[in-house]
């Protein structure tokens, strides 16, 4: 009899507490989110007591907002159950006062907190989360600017070979000798990548040796602001080489903004036109293996170079040279010789042992439990963060 | 001198402007302004794309060059797709359907063109089986340049050859069914591919880095028509 009270009795208890609405939550924390452009607030809070204890009915928790403490409320987020953290991020106006509260849930109702605030959503004059890239971009820029003008002093700057690059003369000959065209396809991206405009830069240097052999260039083109800006290069290096009768403006022209649709014409051209040359040398994804093989199915000579690097291996495979990576962004120094832009290649190798060696320090400190070195690229944030 | 120093001056305010509001919050909105600048000047300069287009090949018409036969094609899919596009666009065959008689020749006329000139099933039963055509010959030309390639001449050669051979191995279920394939290859894409892959990528990013600030501060001319 008295157990059967007792089972009777907890059953009503637990009834009791799925019946009734879920208890609130406490402890709601408001902070403005840092290092953004002013447009998130984080909310903090502690669980309610029915989440992951007591009723364990909970569904989840609602993050309501508004201008004014006494409302009204609108949920901007809705989190699950579990969840103590939740981030505003929708349409803050900076400067502006916020009031938060937050709502548990369950399938017998909900249950506010009390109202928290008020906040605002501030634009901080600097990202301080960009800091240490500021410090690292002011050193290489002062690296490069050094080399730049130490340049200009004519001291003498070594350069390695670049097998792609003193191949071009002997390419072009070679395309002169057979009386055969040469293609040069500045790759398949905008002028606003960095990649099209050294390749433009490369077209200049090729034109004029094009120029000078009396050979005929072809450049299709994949965007039309790209093909404005070959127009005018391939004709300034006519023009250079003494020859701006030979320049045809019809060789330099707009195929199409569409990948495979692009690929499809230049394999075209290449069956076609049988160039004796082909150059590939921009930005390109997954149609480069496309253009190399058919090229090497024509027999002709093809020197590639991208900055795309799921492509490089596909261009080291079907092409005769290929310039990797930053060779890319050497290239134009390395054909004119200009003092200034040898100068800046200096800078980059100097960035780039400094960076080698801050990798290599950082990965034997951190072999032998040393971790003061890797936290020293964290010291400039958080000294400005307390 | 105003054509060589004003698109310079441009260009360096440009990029200082660019180049600050990647640090100071308050000045995104620029670069949102900018993207929204470049995406109407690439839709106008698309028309300047279409007239080289058209240029092109009638250049080519005119003078009977080699193979001038594709330009009639081009020519007339570029109309057909252009004038398909504004009839769909523009709805014309809901209102030519509304003045035909049900079950009358017009409307069969008026269904037929309509059925010849809808722009979407043009692009997704023409356009889209003829790229992955395109895409799929991938297939075919991996193999030949793999043949081509893959041959062990000298020792970097060899060792490519090798890690070639592991990798397609440890991708196929029956390769995967080899004791150590998958862990190898696994390994070898996980640590050697992926440092060859990042000591480019800082190359690159290095080299974008110098390449951009020689464009802003006028020492890289080139792509402006300018001898350095």
């Amino acid at each position: 009899m008295l157990l059967f009270v007792l089972l009777v009795a907890t059953g009503h208890a637990q009834s009791s507490a799925f019946d009734r609405p879920p208890a609130p939550v406490t402890n709601v924390a408001l902070k403005d989110a840092p290092d953004d452009a002013g447009g998130a607030i984080t909310i903090s809070w502690t669980l309610s007591p029915d989440d992951a204890g007591g009723a364990m009915d909970v569904i989840g928790y609602d993050v309501r907002r508004s201008t004014s403490p006494d409302g009204p409320f609108q949920t901007v987020k809705s989190v699950p159950r579990g969840s103590s953290e939740a981030a505003d991020e929708t349409d803050l106006d900076s400067n502006v006062n916020y009031f938060y509260r937050v709502v548990v849930k369950d399938a017998k109702g909900e249950a506010p907190s009390v109202v928290a605030g008020p906040v605002q959503a501030k634009v901080p004059w600097f990202n301080l989360g960009r800091l240490n890239t500021l410090i690292a971009t002011i050193i290489y820029i002062t690296l490069l600017l050094y080399f730049i003008f130490h340049a200009k002093k004519g001291k003498k700057l070594f350069i390695r070979r670049l097998a792609g690059l003193d191949a071009l003369d002997e390419a072009v000959g070679r395309a002169t000798e057979m009386g055969k065209p040469i293609l040069y396809v500045p790759g398949i991206s905008q002028i606003s990548d960095v990649a099209t405009i050294a390749s433009i830069n490369i077209l200049s240097g090729v034109a004029r040796t094009v120029a000078e052999y009396n050979t005929r260039v072809i450049v299709p083109n994949y965007d039309p602001i790209v093909m404005t800006v070959a127009q005018e290069v391939v004709r300034e290096g006519f023009l250079a080489a003494g020859k701006p009768d030979a320049y045809d403006e019809h060789d330099v022209f707009y195929v199409t903004t569409n990948q495979f649709a692009f690929v499809a014409a230049v394999d075209g051209i290449m069956v076609r036109e049988r160039p004796a040359t082909n150059l590939f040398i921009g930005m390109f994804f997954a149609e480069s293996l496309i253009l190399a093989e058919t090229g090497a199915s024509t027999g002709a000579i093809q020197i590639a170079g991208t900055d795309a690097v799921a492509q490089i291996p596909f261009f080291i495979a079907a092409c005769d040279y290929t310039l990797i990576g930053e060779e890319l962004y050497a290239a134009s120094a390395y054909l004119s010789r200009a003092p200034l832009l040898l100068g800046s290649l200096k800078g980059q190798d100097w960035m780039k042992i400094c960076l080698i060696g801050c990798i290599a320090v950082g990965v034997v400190t951190l072999l032998f439990g040393i971790e003061s070195f890797r936290d020293f690229f964290e010291t400039p944030l958080m000294i400005f963060r307390q | 001198m105003m054509r060589r120093q004003v698109p310079l001056l441009i260009c360096f305010v440009a990029g200082i402007v660019m180049l600050s509001q990647n640090f100071i919050p308050p000045l995104t909105w620029i670069y949102q302004q900018a993207l929204e600048w470049a995406r109407i000047i690439s839709a106008i300069a698309l028309f300047i794309g279409l007239i080289s287009l058209v240029r092109v090949h009638t250049m080519k018409l005119k003078r009977k060059a080699p193979n001038y036969r594709y330009s009639y094609v081009t020519l007339f899919a570029l109309c057909y797709m252009i004038i398909a596009g504004f009839l769909t666009k523009y709805g014309v065959f809901v209102k030519l359907h509304a003045g035909c008689d049900p079950g009358s020749a017009g409307e069969w006329i008026v269904t037929a063109l309509e059925k010849a000139l809808n722009f979407q099933e043009i692009f997704l039963n023409v356009q889209i089986p003829i790229q992955a055509t395109m895409f799929s010959l991938l297939a075919f030309y991996i193999a030949s340049a793999a043949f081509r390639a893959f041959k062990a001449r000298t020792f970097e050669a060899t060792l490519l050859l090798i890690a070639a051979m592991i990798v397609m191995l440890g991708r196929v279920p029956l390769g995967q069914m080899i004791p150590g394939v998958k862990e190898i290859t696994v390994w070898i894409l996980d640590v050697p591919n992926t440092a060859a892959k990042r000591g480019i990528m800082i190359g690159v990013g290095l080299g974008m880095a110098s390449t951009s600030l020689k464009i802003m501060l006028g020492i890289e001319r080139t792509y402006l028509g300018m001898k350095d």
